[in-house]
């Protein structure tokens, strides 16, 4: 899922100011589960904005604030108090708020920063195990990807500055290479070893993506 | 050919160091640096060494030619993708260059820029490729040159890096990919030294070790807590320690490390971080 966090209270008084009547939008997938934007969030967030002083026309909690269309069905059911607001103060991803704000020319604020597609280990801890690079090679990689946990994203081993076993960038934390190396010798293979895998084709990430199933 | 690449073909033990291009646009510092190592092999110069922005260093490198000092040329894949990478190795070869060293480079995390972005569309084992691709007469989109470069191009190998034989499988990488050469990270425990070229010697490629001039135990224990790849053994943080002279006790283990580079490898890459008038010392 998209991992988010709410901008600091400051950052957003900031961009509130001159802004006194607000519509809170939130939504119910991601920003629920990392708990920067869901029923529970957004109800904070209006509590706090009203002991500061703010009006609040009235809330939503998108079921996926990335779904365009539904995004702007559930505007429309909100008509009157979204009409009411001075802004729109969305609690949602990068993705969720360019949903609402390609259905209303209100002012739309974000109010979280996107952080990564993440992976949960257990509550509140969130890790970063795919880029979306659109060539994996997770199949030769013994299912780690070094694209995305390799600091420094090398595709053919570790580099100078592995020690022990730890990564450069964070000791810490274990190289992305050493856990493959060791996890093909457990399954007896060589896998990615077995050749100089190629320059990648980046080409694959070319901004903005676009998709389309063939039906 | 490069006189680095005469004398290791020759079989003779070659010295190489390193300079730092400039923080800024005076050379005179780094130039009079370069002028002291007259006598070595080739000269190093580093590409934003330690992930810390200093000018290119083809600018240096092309003024030690026209002062008959050889160049090595650093170059990283953390602050150039493709194009840039092999649009500077054309324009290196026009200016004379010879010799490079193809590095990953260090994390942008620990130098003086931080928050920039770093690259790594390229790793230190496909830039090997693209200079072959560049010396056989075509770009990496597979166009051809007009004016073929003549490299002399190897990589950086850490031979203490432990697991050993993770450390190999990139290090034969580079053999397949072409590397002429290596230059080593700074080493000190020769055993390990051994053991990595007892396995490196049968893939035929000359290994020049780098050795570095320790000044002090804090600096040992400096370099162990802060600098990758470099690991200074607790016995030699000793021998500083207890060295009534620690700067001549450094240059004594620099010199033994010589020794043991000339029984075992094809040269010597000193790191004497402003002492370079203790080279004729640390050679004796």
């Amino acid at each position: 899922m998209i991992i988010s966090d709410q901008k600091s209270k400051e950052e957003l008084l900031d961009l509130l100011a001159e802004k006194q009547r607000l519509f809170l939008v939130g939504c119910g997938s991601c920003a629920t589960a990392c708990k920067s934007g869901g029923e529970e969030e957004v109800f904070r967030m209006q509590e706090w904005l009203q002991s500061q002083g703010k009006e609040i026309t009235g809330s939503v909690i998108i079921d996926e604030a990335c779904h365009i269309m539904r995004a702007a069905r559930d505007l429309r059911h909100h008509r009157a108090q979204v009409e009411e607001a001075d802004a729109l103060l969305v609690l949602a991803c990068g993705a969720g708020i360019q949903s609402i704000s390609a259905n209303s020319d209100k002012r739309v604020i974000g109010g979280l920063n996107s952080l990564f597609l993440g992976n949960i280990r257990r509550f509140g801890q969130y890790e970063e195990k795919c880029s979306l690079c659109g060539e994996c090679m997770l199949n030769e990689t013994a299912g780690i990807c070094p694209v995305t946990n390799c600091a420094k994203g090398l595709l053919n081993g570790p580099c100078g500055g592995m020690e022990d076993g730890k990564c450069e960038a964070d000791r810490d934390i274990d190289c992305a290479w050493h856990l493959i190396f060791e996890r093909l010798k457990r399954q007896k293979r060589e896998g990615v070893f077995a050749r100089i895998v190629p320059v990648r084709d980046r080409s694959r990430q070319r901004k903005p993506g676009r998709h389309k199933l063939d039906r | 050919m490069s006189r680095l690449a005469d004398q290791l073909a020759a079989g003779q033990f070659v010295v190489t160091a390193e300079i730092a291009p400039p923080k800024g646009t005076d050379l005179g510092p780094s130039l009079e640096k370069a002028r002291a190592l007259r006598d070595v092999t080739a000269v190093n110069v580093t590409d934003n060494q330690g992930a810390n922005m200093r000018m290119t260093p083809l600018v240096p490198a092309s003024l030690l030619i026209r002062e008959g000092i050889e160049p090595i040329l650093q170059l990283t894949c953390r602050d150039r993708n493709r194009m840039a990478l092999q649009a500077d190795l054309l324009g290196a070869a026009a200016l004379g260059v010879e010799n490079l060293l193809l590095l990953s480079g260090d994390h942008a995390r620990f130098g003086d820029h931080p928050g920039a972005r770093s690259v790594f569309d390229l790793d230190s084992v496909h830039l090997l490729q693209a200079v072959f691709g560049l010396m056989e007469g075509r770009d990496m989109a597979g166009r051809p040159l007009q004016g073929l470069p003549n490299f002399f191009a190897g990589a950086a190998v850490t031979p203490e890096a432990e697991p050993f034989d993770l450390m190999f499988q990139k290090f034969s990488k580079k053999v397949a990919a072409g590397a002429a050469f290596f230059q080593t990270q700074a080493v000190f425990d020769v055993s390990r030294l051994e053991r990595f070229l007892d396995a490196a010697r049968p893939l035929g490629r000359p290994v020049i070790l780098g050795v570095l001039l320790l000044k002090s135990a804090n600096m040992a224990r400096f370099l162990n807590a802060n600098i990758p790849g470099v690991r200074v053994p607790q016995a030699l943080v000793q021998r500083l320690e207890e060295a009534a002279d620690p700067r001549e006790e450094g240059v004594a283990i620099a010199r033994e490390l010589v020794a043991h580079a000339r029984r075992l490898c094809q040269g010597v890459h000193l790191m004497t971080l402003g002492q370079e008038e203790r080279i004729p010392d640390i050679l004796a």
